[in-house]
């Protein structure tokens, strides 16, 4: 993976640029490499590059103040939360300062009459929905890493989770940020009202991978914890019947809290992990969560159990208490770290598709093992079409990665041509960005890297992700108008 | 081909790519484009200066539509009558609950006689909900938007052809996708200042199977946002909050009654169950009436549609305002603008999170003035003043959108530019430059 050249320029003046960012944040810079190399890498391990510098911000004023030295130097910054990113959005620049945001983490204002949470980016994911617990309220994007994730890096990301086909990603949760610019202006999004005014700029920084601004402040909304939940643990002894469920699940009317799908291999190594009693005999498992007053999750309960055997399901068992919920999610949400112990690495994949493209993706998928010579355990957020192969290899065998590399890029493509896209939730960061171009024209990209220009017109913020090229702002602001050469004779004028 | 210049010449586009040569003619001969549908909310927003229009009525047509993978898309000019009447085939519905603001806006936004001759089928979509790409690019939601999210929420992937004359695609035609910038978002409630949509896919999602309303009567404001605030506090699944006071007219109540209706749908089962729990919560507020499943839709459809402040009678020069605030300080909102505005009616939706406001002709304040006091009354809760309703004299000189703080002001007229860096798309339409 190619990052951008680091500039000797930069990298001489470090010291300079070190002791005026101490100026600025008197107790969060460092410089040592032993205390840099925390911050080498995030979830996507497979690659790795020292920060010239970190700077650990504890105010939205520290953040302003880094930013104006930044940008005045031409330096730049790669934001972090807490580093969990699938897609590597928080990689370090050898020549960039790594803005770590961890320890701006206090929740400012709960509003229960509102039903809004206001923080700062370094409060984690799950501590959100842990202080508005006891009023019977929750924060409801739930991504697997919710224990460590951050809400800055859900931001930046858009994070999503098992919930999010009835509640929605990260970007249908927020209602205002707090926002600084590589410039150190410090910009006020929405707020505890619906609709942010004017452009949607709240909904073009989420998701942004941290390459419009950095985010200080976010407030979410927070819904009543429904009444009950339960789930059905589904067998079928073929993927198209699990598959063929789904779609007639959906086809009822039902949109279910969850609907996840595992294969073969994912469930073996889930259960293998876990012991939670998974079908081994099947094919394809599938576990549906209803949730909502009472009287609707048994009406949906019985709906979904008919519906799956009149597919063919051969297994079906109905939660009957909290503790057995919780036992069917176990192996799903275990199915990464079960997939570790069975497999030295694994790469995630992350791509969507139309659902009903799932039994023949599946199939091209064991196609794929015997030519890249290497197998694939499936889970899959079935509601939403997100599907997360996990390649299984081994780093110490020599060329390994790169055909584990070459196998995800074969995925994602597959993934496009039948008519859907590189990434449902992980996001582009470097792992995917090379691949933009097999989803979109040049003229696509550029029309997304112009907004770029419009929040970072120096490209100082985050460059070398999600875009293959960053063309400078010049190049894509000049137009070619021929005039006179254009009209079309024949649109219907009046 | 040359063009008189007092003359409006309306460009009717049928293909994507007439869209990208109309915008490129502008471009070449520099004359800015008026960019509208059928015209029926041509009358939201500052008057645009333009010499021609662009009519999108023709881009018509269901692309494609799988209801087992919610996905629908549409082209542009594609009339709202014939998307909702598909979707309502499969028991599916937008569950943003778009408003027909036609009624509300009046005769205005039909444009000239020419185009109205030559529109006889585009001229019924214009009585009815208009078209998809200018619900799309209003960007405006219904009663059911604090539960199921804004038409923003929807919008999965577009086609559009920007300022610059260059088609483009963003998003995708599947429901969860995080590729690239959210574009489609971005150009959803932009009023066609940055691009021109063709195409757009959208989230669909199954209607629901039942509904019902109960009615609380007889609260003031501040008790009906206290007991709506309440009842969204627990787990209920209320999908509708509305409260129409003394002296505002709405379906099935007279105009010396205040009620308060909060709307359940679902599942036959799951709508029973709840109504017996949503009636005990609110038994000690007031007398309550339950609307069922029919008298329930006509009920909602007028909150939707703003009908309590449809005009009854021609010449009715009254404004009316679309105000969005935090739910919780809804009637405290009201308070203060009613203060310094005696004569306004309001009634609220969201939860008292929407409150439209009529104020009527005759207040003897000027229209610049109403517009402060409204927008003053915002500054300690915070949230957005639209004057959605007005003659065009007034809209050209009041801000109708709410203006952002500087700082996000120059961002926006950065991302303007960046999209239509010669401003032939709606000039002026949002803001004086953009």
């Amino acid at each position: 993976m190619l990052m951008p050249e680091p500039d000797p320029q930069i990298l001489a003046r470090r010291k300079e640029l070190a002791e005026r960012l101490r100026q600025a944040v008197p107790d969060g810079v460092i410089e040592d490499e032993a205390s840099r190399r925390v911050y080498e890498q995030d979830a996507l391990t497979a690659y790795r590059q020292l920060p010239m510098i970190v700077v650990l911000p504890s105010s939205t004023e520290e953040v302003a103040a880094v930013l104006r030295i930044c940008s005045s130097m031409g330096v730049k910054v790669v934001p972090r939360g807490a580093g969990t990113s699938l897609s590597g959005g928080a990689l370090p620049l050898a020549d960039g300062v790594l803005l770590g945001l961890a320890r701006l983490n206090r929740i400012l204002d709960i509003d229960y009459d509102n039903r809004t949470v206001t923080c700062q980016p370094g409060v984690t994911n799950l501590a959100i929905s842990r202080a508005v617990d006891a009023r019977g309220f929750y924060y409801a994007p739930d991504p697997s890493s919710q224990i460590a994730c951050t809400i800055g890096g859900n931001v930046a990301e858009n994070s999503g989770g098992v919930h999010c086909l009835k509640y929605g990603l990260t970007t249908n949760n927020v209602l205002g940020v707090q926002l600084v610019t590589i410039d150190g202006e410090v910009l006020h999004i929405g707020g505890r009202h619906l609709d942010a005014e004017g452009y949607d700029l709240l909904g073009i920084l989420t998701g942004s991978e941290g390459l419009l601004g950095v985010v200080t402040e976010v407030t979410v909304r927070i819904l009543p914890k429904p009444e009950t939940a339960r789930a059905l643990l589904i067998g079928f002894a073929s993927n198209e019947a699990a598959g063929d469920t789904v779609a007639a699940i959906i086809g009822a009317g039902i949109i279910p809290a969850g609907m996840e799908m595992m294969d073969k291999p994912a469930i073996h190594a889930a259960e293998a992990f876990v012991h939670v009693g998974y079908p081994l005999d099947v094919e394809a498992l599938l576990i549906v969560e209803l949730d909502g007053p009472g009287a609707e999750v048994d009406h949906l309960c019985e709906a979904v159990t008919r519906i799956a055997r009149e597919r063919g399901a051969v297994s079906c068992r109905m939660s009957n208490s909290e503790a057995e919920r919780l036992s069917f999610w176990a192996g799903r949400k275990a199915a990464f770290p079960a997939v570790g112990r069975i497999s030295p690495d694994y790469l995630c994949m992350d791509g969507t598709i139309p659902r009903k493209a799932l039994p023949a993706v599946l199939a091209r998928l064991r196609e794929l093992e015997s030519e890249f010579g290497l197998r694939v355990a499936n889970v899959f957020h079935a509601g939403d079409g997100n599907l997360h192969p996990l390649i299984l290899f081994d780093s110490n065998a020599p060329g390994e990665l790169e055909r584990a590399e070459a196998f995800g890029a074969a995925i994602l493509r597959l993934c496009v041509q039948v008519g859907g896209v590189l990434t449902g939730e992980h996001g582009v960061g470097i792992e995917k960005r090379d691949l933009m171009p097999e989803q979109f024209t040049e003229t696509d990209l550029a029309h997304q890297q112009r907004l770029k220009c419009a929040f970072d017109p120096a490209g100082l913020l985050n460059p070398g992700k999600v875009f293959p090229v960053l063309h400078r702002c010049a190049e894509l602001g000049r137009m070619h108008v021929h005039r006179g050469q254009l009209a079309f004779p024949d649109i219907p004028r009046f | 081909m040359p063009f008189a210049r007092h003359n409006v010449t309306t460009l009717v586009p049928r293909t994507p790519a007439e869209v990208t040569d109309a915008v490129r003619w502008a471009l070449s001969a520099g004359e800015p484009l008026e960019v509208a549908g059928t015209g029926s909310k041509r009358a939201l927003g500052r008057p645009v200066v333009a010499s021609h229009r662009l009519n999108l009525s023709a881009l018509s047509g269901i692309v494609s539509y799988e209801p087992e993978e919610l996905v629908l898309t549409a082209r542009a000019g594609t009339g709202m009558q014939e998307i909702e009447a598909l979707l309502a085939q499969r028991n599916q519905c937008l569950a943003f609950e778009p408003p027909d603001l036609g009624p509300l806006l009046g005769a205005s936004g039909i444009p000239n006689a020419g185009e109205r001759e030559r529109g006889r089928d585009a001229g019924s979509a214009a009585a009815a909900g208009g078209t998809f790409g200018g619900v799309i690019s209003t960007g405006y939601s219904g009663p059911r938007r604090f539960k199921a999210g804004a038409v923003r929420d929807h919008v999965l992937g577009i086609a559009a052809v920007s300022g610059r004359g260059e088609a483009f695609v963003g998003g995708g035609k599947v429901v969860k996708n995080v590729t690239g910038y959210d574009l489609p978002k971005l150009l959803t409630g932009a009023f066609g200042t940055l691009a021109v949509l063709t195409e757009i896919s959208v989230k669909v999602l199954p209607a629901p199977e039942d509904t019902r309303t109960v009615l609380v009567d007889g609260l003031s404001p501040r008790e009906a946002v206290q007991l709506m605030t309440r009842v969204l506090q627990s787990p209920l699944d209320v999908t509708g909050a509305s409260h129409v006071p003394v002296g505002v007219r709405a379906p099935g109540k007279s105009l010396d009654a205040s009620i308060t209706a909060l709307r359940l749908e679902g599942f036959r089962p799951s709508v029973e169950f709840r109504l017996t729990q949503l009636r005990t919560l609110v038994a000690s507020s007031g007398p309550v009436v339950v609307l069922e499943r029919e008298e329930s839709k006509v009920f909602w459809q007028a909150v939707r549609d703003v009908q309590p402040f449809v005009p009854l009678e021609e010449g009715d020069r009254a404004s009316v305002w679309r105000i969005s605030a935090p739910p919780a300080q809804g009637a405290a909102v009201l308070e203060r603008i009613q203060e310094s505005i005696p004569e306004t009616r309001a009634f609220f939706d969201w939860g008292g999170g929407l409150i439209w406001l009529r104020v009527p002709n005759d207040t003897g304040v000027e229209p610049k003035a109403i517009a402060a006091r409204i927008r003053e009354a915002l500054v300690a809760s915070g949230g957005h003043a639209t004057l959605v309703r007005a003659p065009e004299s007034v809209r050209a000189v009041v801000d109708v959108f709410q203006p952002p703080a500087a700082g996000v002001a120059e961002l926006s007229r950065r991302v303007k530019l960046q999209f239509d860096p010669s401003c032939v798309l709606n000039p002026g339409r949002l803001y004086v430059g953009v």
